[in-house]
């Protein structure tokens, strides 16, 4: 009867099981569970990652979650990044307190801006990364990066409180 | 140039990029196939043209965007609507709120609700279904998410079914997403002959 195998990131990072409302409001939406995880692998794993590599995306959504407090999802992007061989230093953006120089540092400034203060945006920001050497390329594969991890993060809050009130 | 636009408006502006979008003439195969599951395939924006860089994304995100505003059962698209203006307000994207601001006052008839919404923000009095819907679309909006067990119990008290919870959540978070790209990656302009001084 359910239209999930339950094994996307989403469904597990949730903690939705079999039985419960909201499997089964997932499994009635299960296109758009299989496309979230497709939008997971692309942003976190694309065949062509251009000029933001496997191991610095995993970092920056490790970092991105922990900044959204939820320290369990950020797990799950230090596990990527380790399967990424990630150096030392693109191990370090992970951490919130990290701020880097050049142009780590231009990848982390609009990170922080984009999961926490997005508002707050403005043409400087887009400025300031390519002052740091990205390119519009790069720069929309980082927005993506940020802004899918945003509906990412939200979508499993969500789902944690139909759990909760269930 | 025109300025950017900082008031919020039910009149859709125009977008202006901050990045370079492709150039069509340009385009690869994968990036022609992803612009043609867009919903606006008789003429390519900017914005999916500046999209169109991480081709990727672009090609699995077009589809799961239509399937939350647009997929068939549960909650009403003026309701999604509804939930993408919540997330829209928070994240001050004038462009995304005045387009699905409008879709809503489209789908419902009523252009009360959104004008309510513009001049009082998140204490705009509205029946208690759309102030819940509100409620929980602009507090799950925030970063973190301020969303709490008391927030969902006023979707259900309100009377929204389990699907229909699920496809609120979906359409506010697939906003966080949307407004993060539009509001960074570009700015709304007012189109010619409209007035920007007073957008409200």
């Amino acid at each position: 009867m359910s239209g999930i195998a339950g094994n996307d990131v989403v469904t597990r990072q949730a903690g939705v099981l079999p039985g419960e409302a909201a499997h089964d409001a997932l499994a009635a939406r299960a296109e758009i569970v299989a496309m979230t995880q497709a939008t997971h692998d692309a942003a976190l794993k694309p065949r062509h990652p251009g000029g933001l590599s496997h191991a610095e995306r995993a970092a920056l959504a490790s970092r991105i979650a922990r900044l959204n407090a939820d320290p369990a999802l950020a797990e799950h992007y230090d596990a990527l990044m380790r399967e990424a061989s990630a150096s030392a230093e693109v191990e370090r953006i992970a951490d919130p307190a990290f701020k880097g120089s050049g142009r780590i540092a231009a990848l982390i400034a609009y990170t922080d801006l984009a999961s926490t203060r997005p508002k707050d945006a403005g043409p400087g920001d887009i400025d300031a990364l390519k002052q740091a050497g990205i390119g519009d390329a790069d720069i929309v594969r980082l927005a993506e990066l940020n802004a899918f991890l945003a509906y990412q993060i939200r979508l499993i809050a969500g789902l944690k409180l139909m759990r909760e009130q269930g | 140039m025109s300025e950017a636009l900082h008031a919020f408006t039910t009149q859709v502006p125009e977008w202006r990029p901050r990045v370079k979008p492709i150039e069509l003439a340009e385009a690869t195969p994968e990036q022609l196939e992803a612009l043609q599951v867009t919903p606006s395939n008789t003429k390519v924006s900017d914005y999916v043209l500046v999209l169109a860089n991480d081709v990727e994304t672009l090609k699995v995100r077009s589809p799961l965007f239509n399937a939350i505003m647009y997929g068939r059962g549960g909650l009403s698209r003026a309701e999604r609507e509804l939930g993408a203006v919540g997330a829209s307000i928070v994240n001050r994207c004038i462009y995304c709120a005045a387009v699905h601001a409008s879709r809503y006052n489209q789908l419902t008839k009523d252009e009360t609700v959104i004008a309510k919404i513009f001049a009082d923000g998140e204490e705009a009095e509205l029946d208690e279904r759309q102030a819940a819907i509100l409620n929980f679309a602009t507090r799950l909006s925030r970063a973190p998410s301020e969303a709490r067990p008391e927030d969902m119990r006023r979707l259900r008290d309100a009377g929204l079914s389990e699907e229909e919870v699920l496809d609120l959540i979906l359409s506010a978070s697939l906003f966080g997403w949307a407004n993060r790209l539009m509001h960074t990656l570009g700015d709304p302009i007012a189109k010619d002959g409209f007035d920007s001084g007073n957008g409200r």
